[in-house]
């Protein structure tokens, strides 16, 4: 297990919540006692209301050996067989839940039980509130986070129990806004005054959920009688929504970083073939496509071959998405591109056709659906900078990413012989040839690391969106318009231009909407370039008609 | 000139071996076969979910035939590819009915490609089967729709989710594509919601265009939203884009226990290209769900199962049914069941036929047509998404519910008659 | 222009040639004949089932396509005269189906699902009363005044600011590209007020004459034809006047026209502006006939389709690109039914394939070869055979 520094999928949590468990059962002070059959029989075969007062009469128990249950519960172990016996299923063994006897073998037919979001959000803030004493404090710090908003009245105890034990200051003060929130409901005035109070240092939406209800208005009458809490509470709300405020602009801030990442991306491997080359690749969107399905398919090799590996099926795609996207697009230089160098809108024709048949082709390979294209767990989730910012991994990873690939491209332009070939080439072909420079090969090199960048694009995006056949087609626009307006033949440029485009359009969707704010931004990349026809980073030097 | 070789041979191949494939869809039974028109989307942008339609539909004629075909005759599939291209389906439509004089069509998904193919459908006196759940607000004498109506749908689920059982939710984001389903769909909601109590700054309507892929705004946006009381999120994102906005509510910690979103147009096959463990809890609201426990089903499932395995179909190796599938299902058996009454193809017959015919549907209920107006009588489910992507049936009507496609929370629509105009009565 | 005319009428210019010898004529002539009367009278007089008979689905496509070798011409005049590339033609060709749509949903009166004044779109957003830009479009001639004027406007407009600018090839194309996608964004909005994605659908009738009928859709059939010849005409008499000629100079060497002191922003201007009005018309043709105008027409694949049609033909040759227009869409006509699985594989390879084997298109395949034949034959030697076999 590594540690659980990022914020684990359930699954995982579970894993962990378990093992945690499993040490707090040997702590002193701590009785081990059955959970009474009662109780059991409640929570595996009756109705929904029976379920959730049997998870409270849990909670008030404090029962490690409930905690256990609940967590079986929710994982799905439990079963029932024929709406009498529940049974405890781990890795194909049986056990009866009631006397912990084995049953052997399985019985068949037994049914799982299907929780609603009612009870699973119970029985989660019941396994939170049962955690709060855990010996680990991340687990506990984890526990309280998921309360928050989430405690009842049933739960004061517990919470009390907790921050009389609590000595971490974080946890403590969060312990403290739960326990607030709770005791808004309390009938004495007094205590909900202090509570209201004390929610002033939350930043959590959930305290916001909570405030606003207090100085809701039903009819004539306030949700809250009492004037003096009603007014501390407005003084509380605005305290706790500044700090949303400012989450909210970090969070709009990253979406947009991450927006334009991915465009950089998309566009980096055009910024090559058309900037560099001069091929308008209409396929382009194509072999970002055949990368995410290269990453598909290795995928499913790990998956197949090499499960415990999962995690890391992506240090294999990477390369493989490269290799296999630049050889597609090698074949293609050789087969019909290199006809058509210094024609370029008949080069955008034939590589439309190309394009076409390569969506097919896939449509016909692996079908017209989406395939699934996993996350790593080390993917999944994001980091909680705000309560209401969670900066998702995945588009963390991306970012960096697209750093590195770029910092690769410039390397590989600046720092390698093929660089400078394909710098000599594209500025000056007949005095390269002189040189002895191979043009018709470095066309080919060239070419391929640009479709290879594409494939590493490919890969990128699947980790974020579909992968179907039409992946590329959503993509080629932009990225013909990122490298336009950022200056043909300059790497910088497109960098500015896709960060650029994509903050922009990121602001401006939070303000417009998503249409209008992608039509102002293609109405001012049209006016842009009458202003700059050759894009923000103009080559500089004398050209006639290009 | 080698590479011209190439290309030559590699289109003549290409050529010889679909004409191969075309061969085998369409046996030469000379007169003695039905023709049937198949007009789903191949390709473009609809491929996605319309494929799958076509692959049932024609599993369903295989079946029909192997039994003996209907009125003695083989049924002749007659498929082509509209090309997910609106003005394509009318062409098609058109060249379906006069050239290929096909007894009745099986097609269509989006709303728009209806609308363009209905002028002609009622032109030429066609029959048009139509197996996705819709809007609603259209009712013609040449179309049966198979698929749920709002009141099918839409409604129940949010019922649902008003229930204590449902998560008593109070605040609503109303978030779709913006096409006229879900513009509908959320115009019917509104006035639901404002019926039962609910207030406008508590209702937020979205819409993000076609194909929309980056949801960092909207779910920020709808976490912002919630803050402000127990919400759910009713989702008519339409089909491709429905993965990234799932991926973006998993990584950015929106569960479904605090948030839970009802989609009306996420089912299994949409799911395949999800990592659904984030999106355990999450809603779906359909007439049929692939994890139904009927015999009617487990047979459904395992005749998909073994066709999409004969005809190596891509995906077989996790063949998946889903709401629409079915729904096209029923719709083809109901039209043989019709005409086998009406003893003849002829539209006007099979029109009068098709009135009452029930047949026993894979999701469990025996689903009948209308007597009157042109749809089918439904059971709804609602089911949460399970971390192998298909969906437990926490709740389900009691029975079959008949279809509205005027909605009654639409203005004006109380004087609309439940049948269609312009129907032939035939003496019995 | 006129000046540059003038001011150099001391020069020994050549004759302005004929607009078509008389087999050019002829084949003009037989053109109009079969549209105007031999079509109607096999699909209207020779009843249904004869061997003669030309079905009403044979009438639709042929239709759909015409219109489409209007647009075909007009992308040509731009691109195959005079080098300017436009993957925005779909915009002006949209624009003109929606101005002429606009009128056809007027028509529909109170027939609608909803039975109101008010197409059924709006009466679904709760609009009340027409946006104003909905203005007069119940008069016919209005609406046909939209059709020239809102594709003509928008391209003047645009154009004046991109070749003032002096933006060329590859940017043109992509700006071009970038309106047709914002149009196509603005239109797909149900806020916008033209029927979102579903567009303008089930029409009526035509100056109160109901549209759903074989007549009617002859009578629409022919007027394509008329005025898809009537362009050819007018291309024809573009490209033979001076005006042509200063256009192709622009085409191979712009630089050279305006060192020879010419302001090409003139001549790029009207012909862009021109452009874009026959695309408008050839839109509001289309839009009756199909029965459905949608923000799809204004997607950047089908723009860049536009120009393989035009490819395809022969770009440079205005009967190159009408039986571009035909060849493709008949071809995407035939294969999507007789291989729905694979067509697009034929698609893209004849794509391919004609820009790598015919790079003046059919129209100059069929010329190059004539032309060696003719003169094969001419030597009378044995190459003659090979070239003919």
């Amino acid at each position: 297990m590594r540690t659980p520094l990022y914020r684990l999928p359930p699954l995982f949590l579970r894993i962990a919540m378990m093992a945690v468990l499993a040490s707090a059962l040997w702590l002193p002070g701590v009785t081990r006692a059955a959970l009474p059959a009662s109780v059991i029989e409640k929570l595996a075969l009756g109705e929904t209301e029976d379920k959730i007062a049997a998870v409270g009469e849990v909670v008030a128990a404090a029962d490690p050996e409930g905690l256990n249950f609940l967590l079986l519960l929710l994982d799905g172990k439990v079963q029932t067989v024929a709406n009498k016996q529940a049974i405890i299923v781990r890795d194909g063994k049986a056990v009866d839940a009631v006397t912990g006897k084995d049953i052997a073998p399985p019985p068949e037919g037994a049914e799982d039980i299907i929780l609603n979001n009612r009870l699973r959000r119970e029985i989660e803030a019941a396994i939170a509130a049962l955690k709060l004493v855990s010996a680990d404090r991340t687990a506990r710090l984890a526990a309280a986070k998921a309360l928050e908003g989430g405690a009842d009245e049933g739960m004061l105890p517990i919470l009390a129990k907790a921050l009389e034990k609590e000595s971490d200051p974080e946890i403590k003060a969060l312990l403290l806004i739960i326990q607030a929130s709770v005791q808004l409901k309390s009938s004495d005035a007094a205590v909900r005054l202090s509570a209201v109070k004390a929610l002033a240092g939350s930043s959590s939406s959930s305290t916001k959920t909570v405030l606003l209800a207090i100085l809701e208005k039903k009819g004539d009458e306030w949700a809250e009688p009492d004037a003096a809490v009603r007014a501390e509470a407005q003084i509380s709300l605005e305290a706790v929504e500044r700090r949303l405020v400012t989450g909210q602009r970090i969070g709009q801030v990253f979406s947009g970083a991450s927006l334009g990442s991915i465009l950089l991306l998309a566009a980096l491997g055009l910024a090559i073939t058309y900037g560099l080359m001069g091929v308008i690749n209409m396929a382009h969107g194509e072999l970002i496509m055949i990368g995410a399905y290269t990453t598909y398919m290795v995928q499913n090799l790990f998956r197949a071959h090499a499960p415990g590996a999962f995690n890391w099926y992506l240090l294999a795609a990477v390369p493989m998405a490269f290799i296999v996207s630049a050889l597609v697009g090698m074949v293609l230089e050789r087969v019909v591109i290199r006809f058509l160098y210094g024609r370029p809108l008949e080069t955008l024709l034939a590589t439309w056709g190309i394009s076409l048949m390569l969506i097919q082709g896939v449509r016909t390979l692996f079908g017209a659906q989406n395939v699934q294209v996993e996350n790593p767990v080390w993917m999944s989730g994001g980091v909680e900078l705000l309560s209401n910012v969670v900066l998702p991994y995945s588009r963390i990873v991306i970012i960096g990413f697209s750093g590195v690939v770029l910092l690769l491209v410039w390397l590989a332009l600046t720092r390698t012989r093929l660089g400078l070939f394909v710098r000599g080439v594209t500025q000056n072909r007949a005095i390269a040839s002189c040189m002895g420079v191979h043009t018709a090969r470095v066309d080919t090199w060239c070419f391929g690391l640009g479709s290879g960048i594409a494939g590493l694009a490919g890969c990128a995006l699947s980790q974020i969106g579909n992968v179907g056949p039409d992946l590329g087609q959503s993509y080629i626009v932009d990225s013909f318009m990122v490298v336009v307006l950022g200056g043909v033949g300059q790497l910088a440029g497109t960098v500015y231009a896709a960060l650029g485009l994509g903050v922009v359009n990121k602001f401006l969707e939070g303000w417009a909407g998503a249409v209008i704010a992608k039509i102002i931004v293609l109405v001012f990349i049209i006016i842009f370039i009458q202003k700059r026809p050759q894009g923000l980073f103009a080559l500089k030097g004398r050209f006639a008609d290009a | 000139m080698k590479r011209r070789h190439f290309l030559k041979s590699f289109t003549v191949g290409a050529a010889v071996a679909s004409a191969l494939s075309l061969g085998a869809l369409q046996p030469a039974y000379g007169q003695s076969t039905i023709k049937v028109g198949v007009l789903h989307s191949l390709s473009g942008t609809m491929a996605i979910s319309e494929t799958v339609l076509k692959d049932v539909t024609l599993m369903a004629i295989d079946e029909i035939n192997a039994k003996g075909g209907v009125l003695g005759k083989k049924l002749e599939a007659v498929v082509v590819d509209p090309a997910s291209n609106w003005p394509l389906f009318a062409e098609k439509a058109r060249q379906l009915l006069s050239q290929d004089k096909v007894a009745v069509t099986f097609g269509c998904w989006t709303s728009v490609s209806r609308k363009s193919v209905l002028p002609v459908f009622e032109e030429l006196n066609g029959l048009l089967f139509y197996p996705v759940q819709y809007e609603g607000e259209e009712l013609s004498k040449n179309v049966f729709y198979t698929g749920a109506a709002p009141n099918q749908q839409a409604i129940p689920a949010v019922e649902y989710l008003m229930s204590k059982e449902g998560g008593a939710a109070k605040r609503w984001v109303l978030l779709g594509t913006d096409y006229v389903y879900p513009r509908t769909t959320n115009k019917i909601l509104r006035a639901f919601l404002k019926s039962k109590g609910v207030a406008d700054k508590d209702i937020d309507e979205k819409y993000t265009p076609f194909g929309h892929s980056d949801y960092q705004t909207i779910v920020a946006d709808v976490k912002k939203f919630a803050a402000g009381g127990k919400t759910a999120v009713v989702s008519t994102i339409n089909g491709d884009s429905n993965v990234p906005f799932y991926k973006e509510l998993g990584n950015q910690g929106l569960k479904a226990t605090d948030v839970p979103v009802v989609a009306f147009s996420v089912g299994e096959e949409e799911l395949r290209g999800v990592d659904t463990k984030p999106l355990v809890g999450h809603l779906a609201a359909w007439n049929y769900f692939m994890s139904i426990k009927s015999p009617a089903n487990d047979e459904f499932t395992k005749k998909w199962a073994a066709y999409a395995k004969a005809k190596k179909l891509p995906g077989a190796d996790k063949p998946l049914t889903n709401d629409p599938m079915e729904a096209a299902y029923i719709g083809i058996y109901m039209w043989k069941q019709a005409v086998e009454k009406a003893k003849t193809t002829d539209v006007d017959k099979v029109i009068a036929a098709m009135a009452g015919q029930t047949f026993k549907a894979p999701s469990g209920i025996t689903s009948k047509m209308d007597e009157k107006n042109h749809h089918l009588h439904k059971a709804v489910f609602i089911g949460e998404v399970k971390a192998d992507g298909q969906f437990n049936v926490v709740w389900k009507t009691k029975g079959p519910v008949k279809a509205q496609p005027w909605s009654p929370f639409i203005a004006g629509n109380d004087k609309k008659k439940d049948e269609p105009d312009g129907k032939t009565v035939i003496a019995k | 222009m006129r000046d540059a005319t003038t001011a150099r009428a001391g020069l020994p210019l050549p004759g302005r040639p004929a607009l078509y010898g008389a087999r050019g004529w002829a084949g003009v002539a037989a053109a109009a004949g079969l549209i105007v009367f031999i079509a109607p009278l096999l699909n209207l007089a020779v009843p249904a089932g004869a061997a003669l008979h030309l079905s009403d689905y044979s009438v639709s496509l042929l239709g759909k396509i015409m219109c489409f070798a209007i647009l075909a011409l007009a992308m040509d005049l731009i691109w195959g005269y005079t080098g300017i590339l436009s993957l925005g033609h779909g915009a002006f060709f949209a624009l003109g189906g929606y101005a002429f749509g606009m009128y056809l949903m007027r028509q529909i009166g109170l027939d609608g699902v909803y039975k109101s004044p008010l197409p059924d779109f709006m009466v679904f957003l709760d609009w009340k009363a027409y946006p104003w830009y909905w203005s007069f479009t119940d008069h016919f001639w209005y609406a046909l005044l939209l059709v020239v004027l809102v594709p003509g406007v928008l391209a003047f407009v645009f154009g004046y600011f991109a070749f003032r600018s002096r933006i060329k090839g590859v940017y043109f194309s992509i700006i071009t590209q970038a309106m047709t996608f914002a149009f196509m964004l603005l239109f797909f909005r149900n806020d916008t007020g033209f029927g979102g994605n579903n567009g303008f659908t089930d029409f009526k009738r035509i100056l109160d004459i109901p549209i759903q009928t074989p007549q009617m859709r002859m009578t629409l059939f022919v007027i394509t034809g008329v005025v898809l010849i009537a362009t050819l005409l007018l291309a024809r008499f573009i490209v033979t006047s001076k005006f042509g000629r200063v256009l192709t100079a622009i085409r191979d060497a712009e630089s050279r026209v305006m060192f020879s002191g010419y302001d090409p922003l003139w001549y790029k201007l009207a012909i862009w502006t021109l452009s874009a009005v026959l695309a408008g018309i050839a839109g509001a043709l289309y839009v009756p006939q199909v029965g459905i105008i949608n923000p799809g027409e204004m997607s950047p694949a089908m723009s860049i389709e536009i120009a393989i049609w035009v490819a395809v033909g022969g770009r440079g040759s205005l009967v190159g690109a009408i039986l571009g227009a035909f060849l493709v869409n008949g071809a995407k006509s035939w294969f999507t039914v007789a291989f729905p699985e694979y067509w697009l594989f034929f698609l893209g390879a004849i794509f391919i394939a004609v820009t790598l084997y015919l790079p003046r298109g059919v129209v100059g395949a069929f010329a190059q070869w004539k032309a060696r034949s003719t003169s094969a034959k001419a030597a009378g030697s044995e190459p003659a055979q090979k070239a003919a076999a």
